[in-house]
């Protein structure tokens, strides 16, 4: 048996494979088809304060090898959340890491505040949410602005705190340095990458959002180098996700020096995709005598 | 229960201008499938990321066979690759899905099935299910050419409509309906949203109990995504607004549920 754990800013998390935010809800629907249990962690999509519609139809599109996306944040509000997807999730042996987003540092705040009561391991705040005009882009873009809604955050929060950042930036290490001195306990990356994609039978935006946000084995490359980036420019755990697909993939952002990693849009391909990855680890470790999973994060410098 | 399977094709054939039909043998699908679900279809060599949600045909639970028509909608598109492949290749797929067609609402009533383009097939499995006994009228409007419509012949009067007057009628669905001075107590229609917004408001008009199949991108096929939502009437219980996810909560819709 090989030894999985991983540990995010002190809390330790039985295997590094979890779930990105947007991509598997509150696991309800997913748990027909793997055991929740077996996951490192779940992240849940974005919860806010109050229920947001999210935007018009048609909100996803495939591309090459990935698919563009502008929900908008549709969530049913922190009070049907708290009552029905943190019950939901508590009868399995994971860990629970709350996706929180708001449109001012206010209603962050709000949210925050009422998940300190709540049985969550971790929160991970979404200020890089590309598709929606005040969710939270405006704070991830701007480190200045980063360190304060960080610093705003962390008053308010029980929980540790992982940040996540958006790859839209000029340099992923000011922000990352940034999300640390605001007193950030981790940070994950990457988001979505701003893309467009036109329908040309219909000559018109082939998203009504117009952009979306990019995701998928093609931002694969981006998101390693991005997390070996941030990896070395701050103190604090790094989360790395973006196109993982496989255990390989999984492998090469651990390798970068990720702490832990998240599925995300492989889970629209194969419901099973987050376990599959998980038995490819082990397989991995059993292939290359590895005892511990800890000995392959950074091990490229 | 919903299940994820490698079915092995037993037949594959052009019947119209880009529209195929394929036959699957299913382990559990077909035994579970009901009119108006769909299924969540796959690449097999995983070249498309998104799986192509595809209603069901037809089925044959007894013999585990299950019937699929679709249109292939471009030369790079997933679909063109689904109509290459032959009989007794396996194909990876995810169902049944969605909650189809409420056939206890037919029951004992007449009963008039709408289809349009492709939202004819899974109108098939749906006149059969009723079976022989059932009081249904079929009518199908095509752009040009008919496929299918003479399947629907053992099930009721099937009458066709076409734009481009390949048919006896010409026009679409809601033309035949009323050329045929067609009445009834129950609609279920699929097709295109502009047929399914005159639809719905047809019945409205005529006061018919009437339940609609939407089609919509989608990516996870499960609900999770809330990529496939439809705007509804009243707030969602589980999403808390006025959304709706077609893959989970529907495709098919009670027609006053949902704005168009």
């Amino acid at each position: 048996m090989k030894n999985m754990k991983v540990s995010i800013a002190g809390v330790e998390l039985k295997n590094p494979v979890m779930t990105a935010s947007g991509t598997f809800g509150s696991g309800e629907e997913f748990s027909a088809f793997l055991d929740l249990s077996r996951l490192g962690a779940v992240v849940t999509k974005g919860v806010a304060a109050t229920p947001w519609p999210g935007n018009p139809t048609p909100r996803v599109a495939e591309t090459a090898s990935g698919m563009l996306n502008a929900i908008g944040l549709q969530n049913p509000g922190i009070d049907t959340f708290i009552k029905r997807d943190i019950p939901f999730l508590k009868q399995f042996d994971t860990r629970i890491i709350v996706n929180v987003c708001g449109k001012t540092a206010a209603e962050y705040c709000q949210v925050v505040e009422r998940l300190s009561e709540c049985p969550v391991d971790l929160l991970e705040i979404n200020v890089s949410c590309p598709n929606v005009k005040h969710g939270g882009i405006a704070f991830g873009q701007d480190p200045v602005q980063l360190q304060r809604i960080t610093q705003e955050v962390k008053k308010a929060a029980r929980q540790p705190v992982i940040m996540k950042l958006s790859p839209n930036v000029t340099d992923i290490t000011e922000m990352a340095k940034a999300a640390e001195a605001g007193g950030a306990d981790a940070v994950s990356l990457i988001n979505t990458l701003t893309g467009m994609k036109i329908d040309i039978y219909r000559r018109t935006f082939a998203l009504a959002n117009r952009t979306g946000g990019l995701s998928g084995p093609c931002i694969k490359p981006v998101a390693v180098r991005m997390v070996y980036q941030a990896v070395r420019a701050v103190n604090i755990p790094v989360i790395g996700m973006g196109g993982i697909a496989c255990a390989e993939d999984a492998l090469e952002f651990l390798m970068a020096g990720a702490s832990a990693v998240s599925v995300g849009t492989a889970n629209f391909h194969d419901p099973a995709a987050t376990v599959k990855i998980l038995e490819g680890l082990e397989r991995f470790m059993e292939e290359q005598q590895v005892e511990r999973i800890t000995d392959l994060i950074r091990v490229v410098e | 229960m919903r299940y994820k399977e490698d079915c092995r094709i037993l037949s594959q054939e052009e019947i119209g201008k880009d529209i195929f039909s394929m036959w699957l043998q299913t382990d559990r699908i077909a035994s579970e499938a009901r009119p108006g679900q769909f299924l969540s279809v796959y690449t097999r060599d995983a070249s498309k990321l998104l799986p192509r949600p595809i209603s069901i045909c037809d089925a044959d639970p007894e013999k585990g066979c299950l019937r699929l028509v679709y249109r292939v909608t471009g030369p790079s598109s997933g679909t063109r690759q689904f109509s290459g492949y032959h009989k007794g290749i396996c194909l990876p797929v995810l169902g049944p899905l969605g909650n189809g067609y409420p056939m206890d609402v037919a029951k004992g009533k007449r009963l008039l099935l709408l289809g349009g383009g492709i939202g004819i097939p899974p109108l098939l499995y749906t006149a059969r299910s009723l079976g022989k006994n059932g009081d249904v009228t079929t009518v199908l409007g095509y752009r040009d050419k008919p496929f299918m419509d003479q399947e629907f012949l053992p099930f009721g009067k099937v009458f066709c409509a076409s734009e481009n007057g390949d048919t006896a009628i010409r026009g679409n669905v809601l033309d035949a309906v009323r050329t045929e001075g067609l009445s009834a107590d129950v609609i279920f229609a699929c097709g295109p949203k502009p047929m399914l917004r005159a639809v719905k408001s047809y019945a409205a008009e005529k006061n018919i109990l009437c339940y609609l199949s939407l089609e919509e991108r989608m990516a996870c096929g499960i609900g999770a995504c809330l990529g496939c939502v439809v705007r509804s009437t009243e707030k969602d219980e589980h999403s808390q607004v006025n959304n709706k996810r077609v893959c989970k909560d529907g495709p098919v819709f009670l027609s006053d549920e949902v704005e168009l």
